[in-house]
Parts: C-alpha cells; structure tokens; sequence
C-alpha cells in the first residue's frame, strides 16, 4: 500500500512537471508578446527591449524554464506582470471563492444526481424512468454557459430571488453552484441508476424483501450504500472537470475565484498568472485522480485485492 | 444495413438522427433558405428607439442589436457548427487513433513514452488549454478548429491504445506475424478495420464536445469572430442585452443544446449497437 502510494506520489509530481513544462513552451511559442503589452500601443522599440531584458523575457527558452523551476520548488510562482504582486498571493486570495464554488456545486451535483438515479433505478423501465433518463442526457448536452444564462434569467432577472451576480451571501452562491451542480447532475443519474439496477438485482436484496422489510428501508439502507460506491470515485475525476469549466462559470456569474484571475490575466499575456492558475488546475485534477484512486479501494473491500 | 436498422428501433436514436438530418441540410441550404442575409443591418430591422425588434411575421425569430436577421444567422452559424464539428473532431479522431494505436502496438520504451504524455494531457484542463491557446493566437474559424483538436484528442487516445493492446494479443494477429506480414499489413488490414466502430462513435460523439467547445470559445469572444456567424458569438454579441432582448441568447442557446444532444443520442445507440459488451441495462 505505502509502495502503490510512494509510486503514485512521485507520478503525480512527474505529471504536474510535465504540465509546467508544456504550458511553457506553448506561452513562449506563442505570437502574443507580453513586453509589448506592458509597454502600450506607443512605446518604442527600446522601451519594449527594455522591458524583455528586465522579465528576463530575452534569455534562452531552457534558461527561462530552469529559473521558473527552480523559483517554483522554492514555491515561488512569480511575479505578475501587470499587477505587480506574487502570484501565489492572487491565487491564495482567490481560491477560497473556487473552492466554495466548487464544493458547493460537487454538493448539488450529487444531491440531484444521486436522487434522479435512485428513482429511475426503481422506476426501471417505466415513463418516469425514461423521462428521468432523458432529462439526464439533456443536462449532460448543455453547454454550461448556457444553463448559467438560462438560471440568471429565471431567477435572477425576471423572479428577482437571487442575485445577478457578485460574491458574499449564500444567495449569491445558489446560482453558480447549481448551474456546475445540473451539468454534473446527468452523469450521476446514469451511473447512479445502473449500478442501482445492478445492486437491486443481488441475492441479499431479495433476502431482504422475502424477511419483509419496507421498500424504503430496503432501498435506503441497503441498495444506497453499495450503489453509490462507484460515485465516490467520480467525485475525484469531476474536480478536474470543474476546474477546466470554472473560467465560464466565473465570468458569467462575476464569481471572484481563480477563473476570473485566469481570465483577466489571459486578456492582458500576464504569463506568469497563466502559469499559476494552470499548474493550480493540474494540481486540483492530480489531486483529485489520486483521491479517487485511493478512497475507491478504502470504502469497496470488493477492489481492494485487484 | 444492420446499423441503420437497429438505429431505426430506439426512439431516441431516431429522434437525434432526425435532428442531425435537419441541422445539416438546413446548413446546406442555407444560401437558399436563409430570408435575408445575414449580415446585413436592415434599417427596419431596429425599432424606432433602436432596440432589436423581437419574433414576428416580417423577422420570425426577432433581430440582433444591430438589425440583421436572427433566423439567417442561425442558419449560416449552422454552417460553422458543422464545420468545426467535423473538422475539429475529424482530426482529433485521426490524432487520436494514430497515438493510441502507436502507443499500444508500439512496445517498449516508445510505446510507454507515447501513452506516458497522452495520461500527462489527461490532467491539463482541457477547456483552460484551449481558452488560452484560442485567446494567444489570433482567432478564426480554423485556428478553433485547430485548438479543439489539439484538446479533444485526448480520450481517443486512451480508449484507442486500450483496443489496440487487447487486439494485438489475440491469435489472428499472432497467427499473421508467425506467417511472416509487416507491420503494414498487420496494422492496416487487421488492426484498423477492428478500431472502426471505436472510430465511428467517437466521430459522433465528439461533434457533440466540439461544438459545445466552439459556442463556449465563441462565447467568450474568442472564438469565431464576427460578423461570421457562429451560435456561440451570437450569444457573445448579445448577452449584456439578454434582458430586454431574450430572444437572442435563446433560440441560439437552444439550436447548440439540439445538435449537442442530437449528436450524443446517435453517439450513444451506436455505441450500443457496435460494441455489445457496452451495450446499456434496463
């Protein structure tokens, strides 16, 4: 177990190392110049060479990776270009509002999720199930900015019961958190529904309905509890689903987390802020994969001898 | 034939199939459908005020804050969608099975290197990537394409070097290398033709991912640019005015939601069809 971990530990570190390195090269590959951004439509040729040689922007592409690297396993993801401050202090400052997002969505994910897929499951075959279904297949189709768009109109522009968009009470977190939690929502009601089926059709199923427990209890306190298994593996891949999508989500609803900072700063070729909130996003989805790896075999003793 | 028979017994399947037909021949006809053409800012396509005009008789789904004719651009942005969707996936498709299959038949120290990097793709945030290689570069419809294929290649892959392993263990194939044949004609005639079904759902269900790509690249402004007319830009172009004006995040929101689970519906009953071991339950 300690050996599976220590290898998965030192796999993760090679993949995050990997992320900097491609996310690096393709920044530097690319036509958009940062010097030229900070120095403005009118600077002259001096003043943008001025400013490369201060970001150090005119050294060799290998010697800009080494430094960035051995700056980052000090912690240190730099500086950014245009406001001037640490990065790790702007993501530090911005992650609490991703993380609550996300969170807050993951819950909502699963409280739809699992409840659609429970009823389809023992409704299995019938119109609800299907309409169940195919609201699950609808949910998984849609684009995210879409249901954002679709959510504020609703309940935001023409019912008035949450606000617009901004940051700070729980009615500012409904919105955003259900859009994330919609989308997710129909992969759950699938999953959930077909492992449901499967567990519904055991042996101590029927054992448990021939000693005469009530339907409820049967499905509750039984079926659930093995049924979800598969879920909570999910839940570890859905975060670096929800990383990726966190900009959209960000920038329609004004959320003040790591997609906005990632968005502002993509506008203004503040590579260093690119950098961060990339390797931030790696690290969520490395972090996730792992948590998913390891929690599955710890609450399903069935994986645990593969 | 067996497909398209079995296709014809799932409703659903058929329903998107419907929707698939429809989205591509109206993109087709567009030129000859299309009442007005889509760039133009009528003059009476505004109110007296200047405020878009909603759906009615003279402009069935309204017009836009410039005038031009909602129902025109949707059917010219179809011709984007479809586009990119065949494009894009196309050639993530290709990418897809070339490393997949490399990876898997490949043994050794380059087999492993090639799947080392798809697994190191598979936790870069695939949406942030294409954000910001869109926003960098300068965006046209190719340059989306190209950034879309260049994500969504990815899980091919994967999928792609898992067959192309089990494949290359099975007797037929080891039979063929005892008889002598190349590479080539393992590869080619043997390994190929048994990744076709993989190819074909993949293709399908990927349009899907591509085009809700695209509308969220364009949505956010970068990508297809206007006055070409895409779904997402259209949303772009309007959505500050979505209140007053909900006509024009709508009926695009609703024509990119149609296709996407159009696409998936026919994706998904392939995949049924094709592969029987995924074949669903219930």
């Amino acid at each position: 177990m300690l050996a599976v971990l220590a290898r998965r530990l030192v796999q993760s570190v090679l993949i995050l190392l990997g992320v900097a390195a491609i996310t690096f090269v393709l920044l530097y590959a690319l036509p958009a110049d940062p010097a030229r951004m900070i120095a403005g439509r009118s600077a002259t040729a001096a003043t943008v060479a001025n400013i490369r040689h201060e970001l150090g922007l005119d050294q060799p592409l290998l010697q800009q990776f080494g430094t960035y690297l051995s700056h980052l396993l000090e912690g240190n993801l730099g500086r950014s270009y245009a406001q001037k401050t640490e990065v790790a202090t702007l993501i530090a400052a911005r992650l609490p509002a991703t993380l609550t997002l996300m969170v807050a969505g993951i819950f909502m994910e699963l409280v739809i999720g699992i409840t659609l897929g429970v009823i389809a499951a023992v409704a299995r075959g019938g119109a609800v199930d299907r309409l169940i279904m195919m609201t699950a297949f609808v949910g998984v189709s849609a684009p995210q900015f879409i249901v954002a768009l679709f959510l504020l109109y609703v309940f935001a522009a023409t019912l008035g019961w949450f606000p617009m968009s901004g940051f700070g009470t729980a009615a500012h977190l409904v919105l955003p958190a259900t859009t994330l939690g919609i989308l997710g929502a129909g992969w759950y009601a699938r999953i959930v529904r077909s492992a449901m089926i499967d567990v519904l059709n055991q042996d101590y199923i029927r054992t448990a309905r021939a000693k005469g427990l009530s339907g409820a209890r049967i499905i509750l306190r039984h079926a659930l509890p093995n049924a979800i298994l598969p879920v909570i593996a999910m839940i570890g891949i859905d975060i670096g689903q929800f990383m990726g999508g966190v900009v959209v989500v960000e920038a329609v609803y004004g959320w003040p987390g790591i997609g906005q900072l990632a968005w502002q700063a993509i506008q203004q070729v503040d590579i260093p802020i690119i950098m961060g909130v990339t390797l931030t996003s790696a690290l969520a989805i490395v972090i996730g994969n792992l948590a998913a790896d390891l929690i599955a075999p710890a609450v399903d003793p069935r994986i645990r001898s593969h | 034939m067996r497909v398209l028979k079995e296709l014809s017994r799932q409703p659903a399947a058929l329903f998107g199939l419907a929707i698939v037909l429809a989205v591509v021949i109206l993109a087709l006809a567009a030129p000859l459908i299309a009442p007005y053409s889509p760039d133009e800012q009528m003059f009476d396509g505004l109110t007296l005020e200047g405020a878009p005009i909603g759906p009615g008789a003279q402009f069935w789904l309204g017009t836009d804050t410039l005038g031009r004719d909602l129902f025109s651009r949707l059917l010219y942005g179809a011709r984007t969608s479809l586009v990119i969707g065949i494009v894009a996936n196309g050639v993530a498709v290709a990418i897809g099975l070339a490393i997949g299959i490399a990876g898997g038949y490949l043994r050794g120290l380059s087999g492993n290197l090639i799947m080392r990097f798809t697994d190191l793709m598979m936790a870069f945030p695939a949406l942030l990537l294409a954000i910001v290689l869109a926003a960098l570069l300068k965006p046209s419809l190719w340059i989306v394409a190209l950034v879309i294929a260049l994500v969504n290649w990815v899980q091919v892959a994967r999928i792609v070097y898992t067959e192309t392993r089990g494949l290359s263990e099975r007797d037929f194939i080891l039979a063929e290398r005892a008889l002598g044949a190349g590479h080539g004609r393992i590869l080619f005639l043997h390994i190929l033709p048994h990744l076709m079904p993989t190819a074909i759902v993949w293709g399908t269900l990927g349009i899907a991912t591509t085009v809700l790509l695209e509308a969220t690249l364009s949505f956010l402004g970068i990508g297809v640019q206007p006055p070409q007319p895409s779904w997402g830009n259209i949303i772009f172009e309007s959505q500050s005015y979505f209140q007053a004006a909900p006509w024009l995040v709508f009926f695009p929101g609703a024509v990119i939601l149609l296709t996407a689970l159009a696409f998936n519906l026919v994706g998904d009953a392939l995949r049924d069809i094709l592969d029987p071991t995924q074949r669903g339950r219930g």
